[in-house]
């Protein structure tokens, strides 16, 4: 067991460094540009110059670069003050997996180097209506017609859908088989005739995401991943990834923020954070974010060693949402009166809590709820039998759904 | 960066859990618990056979001269068994404190015996409820009264944190337990697989450990390193009742189908197993840190600690909730756990004592 950077690792490090200082962009050449834009510039730099997507193979964007460059490199990255790049996450997180295991070649190296550049954004519609956590409840229809499907149905939740120009899609092909038997997998061109997208309210005001609906909107056969009625399995590699991108990298630092704010204000005439009650909090969240912290590098190990990584890290999105509700609350009642001022959007230090306060909620149900959550590490990581089920083994057409039959 | 045990230490694991699984049965948990004896000689016998008791002591002391690594695995094993051994008493606070503040003739007429287990040695700090000042005074003649001593009925030495009017205010001593002077009066306690006792020092024959005056600063120092190992034994241990909540949920029915089906059993035992993992993996940060003397310790320590006391509480408390009436029996299993979980949290000071501990050090960091 060794902390430190081997020395391979320690060059490494000082390259990113020094790329990444060297080229972030300057305020000059941000000036006037949209968060959109920011990004797109940043991350094509990025890509150009090896340090985008390294874990991914040359051919498709990156540089066959292994785990633990990547966690270096994310930790230089956070040092380094440069645009966000979270437009691009569902699809370099979620859509490149399942494209790498599923795609054919030539879709490979059509679609993921413009993935990695930024170039192209992809979004995932997958949530309906009729099932979020019950993802394969699913209703939106697509049937063949000649080369092509043509789908009809509407998709929820869908985030950044209006600025994305594919779409990883799941939908029916098959509604008189038990329902995970009946779904295939396909990506769509959001700019496709026939898709029609309307943003959603969020509570905290912003609008991320959408309802995205489908009209005899037309999708060629070779844009299928998997073979039809295989879409539930092509679905768990996008989840798997999806758990892991979230899982990894959501609040860390949190606690020592806190710490940080509880200097600034006071309880009883002495700052705040030499009250005993905010200690032991602190004390309890950091614990927690350390745990996380050295989970992921356990993993990470493993990874580097070619071994799969255990079932450790499905636990990261379970611990770091709901802690940091709780931590963002708590850090708004020191705040006293003054917790309650609210400036929607802003993500400073001034307005972060308030700006988690009212953004957490989502992260707690985003790509699985806590209580999906807490199922798949019963199931999946313990053994634990499933509840017993009223849907199984029945053909989908049968089974009772929110709105009566399906 | 590499954050994993290597091949001989997952070895030496292997090895560990297998001689437990064989000779540390929760049988034999059992027969410490109930019978008159304070402790498994036996048992100790073969622990030391093994060498475990020798794990980081020099070779020059006749020891095996391994890491903290590999001691780390041995106190995972050995919490995961609830062990009803001397092992922390001896191992990770008497034997750390002789290797950091003995001088060359104490460590070559204690260190070889501690190691080949022959001796069995001790830690006294404690005097009343709580926190409260220590009242034992004396540097080569000590008197005063520890309570509840964890081993002392068994221990033949004892390192004891007496008052000093110099430096910062304490000093450690060395004493025998093996003379007139000193009266061991066994007490009952909430884990009785590990026998405890009051010691009373008339006047009793004691030489200083280390320097006069520097005592509470060793204790700090002790108390670090010490949290790790006993981290490590808290989350082994926790791991253990996870385990059994988990096999008694599978095989018991309840209104026509497994416990272990109901949401409510099953979130409670994955909330057992996302403390336990992340009490886990603060436990290597902070044997990492142990291992090289890095100066995150006390911060690595107090972590490990903190997430570890929960984690063995939680899990210690509902695996007996897991089981329903046959949890609160006698006869069941689960009452070692939530015994034992309360006996490592109160030795070295419990949560909130950690938690304090935890803050003062992120802020240390924060300013260097
Ligand atoms: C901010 C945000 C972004 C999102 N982005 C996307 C996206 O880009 N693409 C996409 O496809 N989807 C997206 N989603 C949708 C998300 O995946 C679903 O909202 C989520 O899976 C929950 O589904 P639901 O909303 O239908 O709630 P429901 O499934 O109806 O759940 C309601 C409640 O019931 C509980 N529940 C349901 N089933 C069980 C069970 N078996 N056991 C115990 N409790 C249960 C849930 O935990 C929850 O508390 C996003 C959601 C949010 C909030």
């Amino acid at each position: 067991m060794d902390f430190s950077d081997s020395a391979e690792e320690a060059k490494f490090r000082a390259e990113a460094a020094e790329w990444l200082q060297a080229n972030a962009p300057t305020d000059d050449e941000i000036k006037g540009l949209d968060e959109m834009a920011q990004a797109k510039l940043w991350q094509k730099r990025k890509v150009d110059a090896g340090w985008a997507c390294i874990r991914w193979p040359k051919e498709y964007g990156g540089r066959g670069a292994t785990a633990i460059e990547q966690v270096i490199l994310n930790d230089e990255q956070s040092k380094v003050k440069s645009p966000s790049t979270q437009f691009f996450s569902i699809g370099q997180g979620m859509a490149a997996p399942t494209l790498m295991t599923w795609a054919t070649e030539e879709q490979k190296r059509r679609y993921l180097p413009k993935l990695a550049s930024g170039e192209e954004i992809w979004c995932q519609l997958f949530s309906e209506p009729a099932g979020g956590s019950d993802l394969a409840a699913l209703r939106t229809r697509a049937v063949k017609d000649g080369d092509d499907w043509v789908i009809n149905g509407q998709k929820i939740w869908t985030s950044g859908a209006h600025y994305s120009d594919w779409g990883i899609l799941v939908v029916r092909t098959d509604p008189d088989v038990p329902k995970h038997q009946g779904l295939t997998y396909f990506f769509v061109n959001m700019h496709s005739p026939g898709v029609e997208i309307k943003p959603i309210k969020q509570l905290s005001s912003a609008s991320n995401f959408n309802e995205v609906y489908f009209t005899d909107v037309r999708i060629p056969d070779e844009q299928r991943l998997g073979a039809v009625g295989q879409g539930w399995q092509v679905a768990l590699t996008t989840l798997m990834n999806e758990r892991a991108s979230i899982g990894g990298t959501r609040s860390a630092g949190q606690a020592q923020s806190l710490l940080k704010l509880a200097a600034t204000l006071e309880i009883d005439g002495e700052p705040a954070s030499k009250n005993k009650a905010v200690r032991s909090r602190v004390a309890d969240w950091y614990a927690k974010e350390a745990g996380l912290r050295f989970t992921g590098y356990r993993s990470m190990t493993a990874m580097s060693r070619g071994e799969v990584p255990g079932p450790e890290n499905s636990i990261g999105k379970l611990v770091a949402a709901p802690m940091a509700q709780d931590l963002a609350s708590f850090a708004l009642e020191l705040q006293a009166q003054a917790g309650v001022i609210y400036t929607p959007l802003d993500e400073s230090f001034d307005n972060m809590f308030q700006h988690n306060y009212m953004n957490i909620p989502g992260g707690r149900i985003a790509g699985g709820t806590d209580e999906i959550m807490a199922n798949i590490i019963a199931e999946r990581v313990l053994g634990l039998p499933q509840e017993p089920r009223v849907d199984k083994g029945i053909p989908f057409s049968d089974v009772p759904t929110s709105g009566g039959k399906s | 960066m590499n954050f994993e045990f290597s091949e001989e230490q997952n070895l030496l694991r292997e090895q560990a859990r297998g001689f437990l699984a064989d000779n540390c049965s929760m049988k034999v948990v059992r027969q410490a618990l109930e019978s008159d004896s304070p402790f498994d000689a036996d048992l100790w016998r073969k622990v030391a056979e093994m060498g475990w008791t020798a794990t980081v002591i020099p070779e020059e002391f006749d020891g095996l001269g391994l890491s903290y690594l590999e001691l780390s695995v041995i106190a995972d094993e050995l919490g995961r068994a609830v062990a009803p051994l001397p092992f922390s008493s001896s191992v990770y606070l008497a034997t750390e404190a002789l290797l950091a503040y003995g001088s060359p003739e104490q460590k070559q007429n204690l260190l070889p015996r501690l190691a080949s287990g022959e001796i069995i040695g001790t830690f006294a700090m404690a005097e009343v409820k709580g926190e409260g000042a220590i009242n034992t005074t004396g540097t080569d003649k000590i008197s005063g009264t520890k309570l509840a001593v964890p081993d002392a009925d068994i221990a033949n030495i004892c390192v004891v944190v007496v008052k000093s009017d110099q430096g910062d205010g304490a000093s450690l001593c060395l004493v025998d337990l093996d003379q007139a002077e000193v009266s061991k009066e066994v007490v009952y306690t909430l884990d009785p697989s590990r026998s405890h006792a009051n010691l009373t020092f008339n006047s009793a024959s004691a030489e200083l450990l280390g320097k006069e005056g520097e005592g509470n600063a060793a204790v700090e120092n002790l108390f670090n390193r010490a949290a790790v190992l006993f981290a490590w034994e808290q989350t082994g241990g926790a791991d253990t009742a996870l385990e059994m909540a988990k096999e008694y949920a599978l095989g018991r029915y309840a209104f026509g189908r497994p416990i272990a089906s109901y949401q409510a059993i099953k979130h409670k035992l994955a909330h057992m197993y996302v403390n336990n993992t992340l009490a886990r993996s603060n436990c290597y940060y902070g044997a990492w840190a142990l291992n090289t003397n890095a100066p995150e310790l006390p911060l690595a320590a107090a972590t490990a600690r903190v997430s570890a006391i929960q984690a063995y509480y939680y899990a210690g408390k509902e695996n007996i909730q897991t089981h329903g009436g046959m949890g609160f029996t006698w006869e069941f299993d689960c009452q070692f756990m939530y015994r034992r979980s309360q006996l490592l949290a109160a030795t070295l000071g419990g949560e909130a004592k950690w938690q304090e501990k935890l803050v003062t050090a992120l802020e240390t960091q924060a300013a260097a």
